[in-house]
């Protein structure tokens, strides 16, 4: 692992994955290997590893670090200043309440609400058995349909109390 | 290939594809339309016209605005206009292709109208429905017409000839065109577009940039993505007229993570750009040098924010700094910067496609133009609208909107989003400009307008902005983070029914405090959604504080359920349905809820049958119910 540090921070980048492999994650490594180490491309980096990884993991921050040489104090610093960002593993299925104008308007917390005592978590959290993750978030653009709650990919329109259980269920 | 040569087959595209013998199908995929199911009914499209052994080309464009009208398809025979489907099912989709396709049967009883040259008998016009008829489309010119993923589309409806006028003009010309045209910033602050690029134009350094704001922060607006999703190039010629006039070389957009697909289309149009060489070295082989990056924001809604935003391009947390200096002359490392919202972009592109008398003949004294509301909240026609400067909020709620659902009564136009306000009925006269809503104690905003009936509670409403606003503060100056955060606490102890008197002149002086004192707009604004509603709607804060009442029935811990005794049927489905077993009951026994152990969740309102309407909301009101389970019927005995 040092070694490869080393290797990284003397080389500008010209490591090719099938070489990172056999030492750290190859999903960091090539997600890393995208982007010059600059400071500037701290957040896109960050953005990236979410992607791959789920979540941001303590090992994976620290070879941010490494790689764009800024603090791992700076490094949490901005990831934590995002809503994007998480730390913790994420649910199989990530439950979104829109609290945007028009749903809040047209009853979207009585459905936030809903859901969190069905899942007993709040937004933020993952259900213990990692199924599922609850977020509440602003607006998805499908204000004419409001309220509006999505599931992974799929969007629920006109939700009522009644019908949140019925949609959690589809996926239990 | 010079740009005539790119235009004259541009043209020739479009007209073939226009005058082609196959039919086409039109299909709305942007947000709405997809939310909608507008991807299932692509597909279903497909396979009907496979078995029927029909051929037609089958487009996605981007949205016409009626989002109530959702998922919309429109079919377009050769030499008639488009016909408007709207509210279509997979069965419709069937229905049209053997009726009309088929059969030549265009089910005018189907159709929402017609778009483009021609008349069919029993379908309006486009521009005959009561929802298009006041709006006038600058911004949105193209979405809903053009394949977003195609510039040649763009480009045979006159697209960049507003940068071909810009090339031959001096910087100076260009500026001095968008200062005449009147063009104010439509990001939310108004400020005088040709004034802000006179500034960084003035300002010295070799190296500018320019940045499109698309992080569309208003939680309840959605006009940029309907533009970017439905007519990135617009926004994106814009962007290259901006560059030219201030001379900078390098532009970015900076757009919501949350924008999947508007950050899609907007990369096709930049790659499709560079083939055509409109962007990068030498641009059309005049020596102008532009190039565009777009950075995904990360969910924070200060980032909108001039100064936030440029701290977080930097990589950095995205706080805002004091100015001066102003972004114009020390913005992005420290170089001059011009940042103008998506929509003001749009906006450029037409005004040097046409010119700047032509669009000033659009809008009022002060306020030339037009404007792009998202419109929705409790009307009956929620959708996308472009309307012009000066038009009364009447006109938008009642003509364009088509007045409140279910025959409600109005209450509110809350405009600007956590920044704005709430206006009630008195000011539905007013003309929507700048000065009007801002004298009116609101903002235009970026565009968000969310009306409210009697159902919605002021207090409340406010509380909500208030509980965004405090939570998206950056925390960096103290009136913003501690202010936002004890008036927050006074609002919910107002709506969970603990207000004190004192508590409202006690809001005004912390609203005062935080408009004056703050670092940036943010907490400059926050205040005013609190403020109107105490202006306009005062007697509903008397009511939770005095009262204990929430006259909309809104604040949980105000209001109660009961079920009525002379109603109930004893049919057992809101116990059933109780997700905390509040509800005693058994069959045809008259069902009672234990007031103890209900969470006010409203399922049991929600679940009993229309027939029996047996479950009612109170607000202030103690209701009496048996003391035990008795049988239906036995009430009105008692
Ligand atoms: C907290 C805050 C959030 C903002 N959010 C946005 C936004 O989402 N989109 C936008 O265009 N402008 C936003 N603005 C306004 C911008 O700071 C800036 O005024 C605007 O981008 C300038 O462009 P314009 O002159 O074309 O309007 C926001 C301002 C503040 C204070
Ligand atoms: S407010 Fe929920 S989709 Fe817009």
């Amino acid at each position: 692992m040092k070694a490869f540090r080393e290797y990284f921070k003397n080389n500008r980048f010209n490591i090719t994955c099938g070489e990172a492999k056999e030492i750290v994650d190859t999903k960091i490594i090539g997600v890393l290997v995208q982007f010059t180490r600059d400071r500037r491309n701290l957040i896109p980096v960050l953005q990236k590893v979410q992607e791959a990884e789920g979540y941001l993991s303590a090992e994976s921050i620290t070879e941010i670090s490494h790689f764009l040489d800024v603090s791992e104090n700076d490094v949490y610093s901005v990831a934590s200043f995002y809503a994007q960002f998480r730390f913790t593993r994420p649910g199989d299925h990530i439950i979104k309440v829109c609290l945007g104008t028009a749903c809040h308007v047209r009853g979207g917390e009585r459905i936030l609400d809903n859901v969190e005592r069905e899942l007993d978590i709040q937004p933020g959290q993952t259900t213990s058995d990692y199924k599922f993750g609850l977020e509440r978030v602003a607006c998805f653009g499908c204000c004419a349909l409001a309220p509006v709650m999505v599931v992974d990919q799929n969007v629920y329109s006109r939700v009522t109390p009644a019908k949140t259980k019925k949609i959690l269920e589809l996926y239990k | 290939m010079t740009f005539e040569q790119i235009k004259k087959n541009a043209i020739a595209e479009w007209e073939a594809f226009e005058n082609n013998e196959k039919p086409r199908i039109y299909v709305g995929t942007a947000t709405c339309g997809c939310s909608s199911g507008a991807l299932d009914l692509i597909e279903k499209i497909h396979a009907e016209l496979e078995q029927n052994h029909i051929e037609a080309t089958v487009i996605e464009v981007g949205c016409i605005g009626c989002c109530y009208a959702e998922p919309l398809v429109d079919i377009a025979k050769r030499g008639r206009p488009r016909i408007s489907y709207n509210n279509v099912t997979p069965e419709i989709i069937s229905a049209l292709i053997t009726d009309y396709l088929i059969n030549d049967n265009p089910r005018p009883d189907l159709a929402l109208c017609t778009i483009g040259e021609g008349e069919i008998s029993g379908i309006p016009d486009i521009s005959d429905l009561p929802m298009f008829k006041p709006q006038v489309r600058i911004a949105l010119r193209n979405c809903g017409y053009v394949d977003p993923e195609n510039i040649n589309h763009y480009i045979a409806r006159d697209g960049y000839s507003g940068l071909i006028r810009a090339l031959k003009m001096t910087s100076e010309e260009v500026i001095e065109e968008i200062s005449k045209s009147g063009l104010r910033g439509r990001g939310g602050a108004g400020f005088s577009t040709g004034t802000k690029w006179r500034f960084c134009y003035n300002a010295s350094g070799d190296e500018k940039y320019l940045i499109c704001n698309a992080d569309e922060g208003d939680p309840g607006a959605f006009m940029d993505r309907a533009l970017l999703e439905s007519d990135p190039h617009s926004v994106l010629e814009g962007m290259l007229i901006g560059a030219y006039a201030i001379g900078a070389s390098h532009g970015y957009i900076y757009i919501r993570s949350e924008y999947p697909l508007a950050i899609d289309r907007l990369r096709t149009a930049l790659e499709q750009m560079g083939k055509y060489q409109l962007l990068g070295d030498d641009i059309l082989g005049t020596g102008f040098n532009f190039n565009i990056e777009i950075k995904e924001g990360a969910g924070a809604f200060v980032c909108g924010e001039e100064t936030a935003m440029i701290q977080s391009i930097e990589g950095k947390r995205g706080m805002p700094y004091p100015r001066p200096p102003f972004p114009a002359t020390s913005g992005l490392w420290g170089k001059p910067t011009n940042i103008n919202n998506v929509e003001t972009w749009s906006n450029v592109s037409a005004i040097l496609q046409k010119s700047a008398e032509w669009y000033a003949g659009y809008g009022t004294e002060q306020s030339k133009g037009t404007k792009t509301f998202a419109l929705a909240g409790k009307v009956v026609r929620t959708g996308l609208i472009e309307v012009p400067m000066g038009i009364t909020l009447r006109q938008i709620v009642y003509d364009i909107g088509g007045g409140i659902q279910d025959d409600k009564e109005f209450k509110a136009v809350q405009t600007g989003g956590p920044s704005g306000g709430c206006l009630p009925v008195s000011t539905l006269d007013l003309p929507v400009d700048y000065e009007n809503l801002a004298a009116a104690g609101s903002i235009v905003g970026s565009g968000g307008m969310i009306v409210t009936d009697s159902d919605t509670c002021m207090v409340d409403l406010a509380r909500y902005f208030l509980s965004f606003t405090q939570a998206e503060s950056c925390g960096k100056c103290v009136p913003c983070r501690e202010g936002t955060m004890q008036m927050l606490k006074i609002l919910t102890d107002i709506t969970e029914g603990n207000g004190k008197p004192e508590d409202i002149d006690l809001l005004l002086e912390l609203s005062e405090a935080i408009k004056l004192a703050s670092l940036c707009a943010l907490g400059g604004t926050a205040p005013n959604p609190v403020l109107t509603t105490i202006r306009y709607f005062l007697e509903e804060y008397e009511s939770h504080i005095y009262k204990k009442q929430c006259p909309a029935k809104a604040c949980k811990e105000l209001i109660s359920f009961y079920i009525l005794p002379g109603k109930c049927q004893g049919c057992l489905i809101c116990k059933r349905n109780c997700p905390v077993d509040a509800i005693a009951g058994d069959k045809r026994m008259i069902h009672l809820i234990d007031q103890n152990k209900c969470i006010k969740c409203g399922v049991c309102l929600e679940v009993c049958p229309s027939r029996f309407n047996a479950v009612t909301k109170v607000s202030g009101e103690q209701m009496i119910t048996p003391k035990e389970l008795i049988s239906v019927g036995s009430w009105e005995k008692l």
